[in-house]
């Protein structure tokens, strides 16, 4: 069985989109936004691969084409945001003034915790780059000393958290704009925010796929000078 | 036959920007490159929007499925996880909520006032 697993390209991929079609379906069927497919997907995987004593490497080998499709679909985010370029144009102060203070306010909450919890220097360069994809944040996290691993899990536990917290941020701060509705997602919850942000329109989706590019490049401007004011 | 082009245009940009990611010395992912380079394409009219359309919207439908096997990479990290509980817990909610509302919260304050110049 073990052997068979481990030489077997399908079931990997096979089990991903059996695992989401189920997240897909609860979500459906019960309407309640913290039963997020990505969610409940990975939680079934978990669950299934726990079950049945298979180890994550041989899972995550034989599921690495559909790991490998994030980079085509991270370039396809192209598409929307060219289609909304007039937008884009329009309010490009607006864009950057938010993007910066939304960064600045992410790398600044992160030290505030590091100094009240009196965290390791290890641990807190790891969170630092919590908000940003995990291409670009694992690899900072990692240059700054931290452990690129445990930078994935959480970002994309920030991202799942993201998204479900989207609707009742949006609400409660009154930010109903379509623009910046997207660039709070892409901006707080990268990636997985953005496929929040393309469910909720096309301009928000097209915005928070460009707030990850300038978010990411900006926390890695930027994790570096708050690293520094670590304990 | 169109999506194998429009799917093969895609990578094109995937590997160009694998290529600049690896001699450029910043640190900007080879996929944000390639999404930069796309939008640039198709700024410029080297591409056109019909020649990766449909695949694209498709790729980027299907984006929340391709981060599971990605995200069940947490069941290996238990311990480490369990060591920084409390502050990986406010960095994954509260933090994330603020960053979401001052982010959000600037933009609206901007978009909100050109408009009211505007009119």
């Amino acid at each position: 069985m073990s052997e068979f697993l481990q030489h077997c390209g399908s079931w990997g991929v096979f089990a991903t989109l059996a695992a989401y079609a189920l997240g897909v379906l609860i979500n459906r069927k019960t309407k309640l936004a913290l039963f997020n497919p990505l969610l409940m997907g990975s939680i079934f995987m978990i669950v299934f691969l726990r079950c049945f004593a298979i180890p994550y490497a041989d899972y995550s080998s034989s599921a690495a084409p559909v790991n490998w499709l994030l980079a085509p679909a991270t370039v396809s985010l192209a598409i929307p945001l060219y289609e909304k370029w007039d937008l884009l144009e329009k309010n490009v102060g607006a864009i950057l003034a938010a993007i910066l203070a939304g960064v600045i306010t992410s790398l600044g909450s992160v030290l505030v915790i590091a100094w009240v919890l009196n965290m390791q220097r290890a641990n807190a360069v790891t969170l630092l780059p919590k908000s940003v994809t995990t291409a670009i944040g694992m690899d900072i996290a990692e240059t700054l000393g931290g452990t690129a691993a445990l930078a994935g899990a959480v970002i994309i536990l920030t991202g799942i958290a993201g998204s479900l917290l989207a609707e009742t941020v949006c609400k409660v701060c009154h930010i109903t704009h379509p623009i910046a509705k997207g660039l709070a997602l892409g901006t707080s919850a990268h990636a997985v925010g953005t496929s929040k942000a393309l469910e909720m329109g096309e301009v928000e989706g097209a915005i928070s796929g460009l707030a990850i590019a300038v978010a990411g490049v900006l926390t890695a401007v930027l994790a570096p000078v708050a690293a520094n004011f670590l304990p | 036959m169109k999506f194998v082009f429009q799917f093969a245009r895609i990578v094109a940009f995937c590997l160009l920007g694998e290529i600049l990611a690896a001699v450029l010395p910043l640190p900007i992912p080879a996929s944000v490159y390639g999404l930069l380079l796309m939008v640039a394409a198709l700024k410029l009219g080297l591409l056109k929007l019909e020649q990766v359309r449909e695949t694209g919207l498709f790729l980027t439908g299907i984006f929340p499925l391709l981060f599971v096997p990605a995200a069940s990479g947490v069941m290996e990290l238990g311990s480490q996880l369990a060591e920084v509980f409390i502050p990986v817990l406010i960095a994954i909610i509260p933090i994330t909520a603020l960053v979401m509302a001052v982010t959000g919260s600037v933009a609206q304050h901007f978009t909100a006032r050109q408009e009211v110049e505007k009119s």
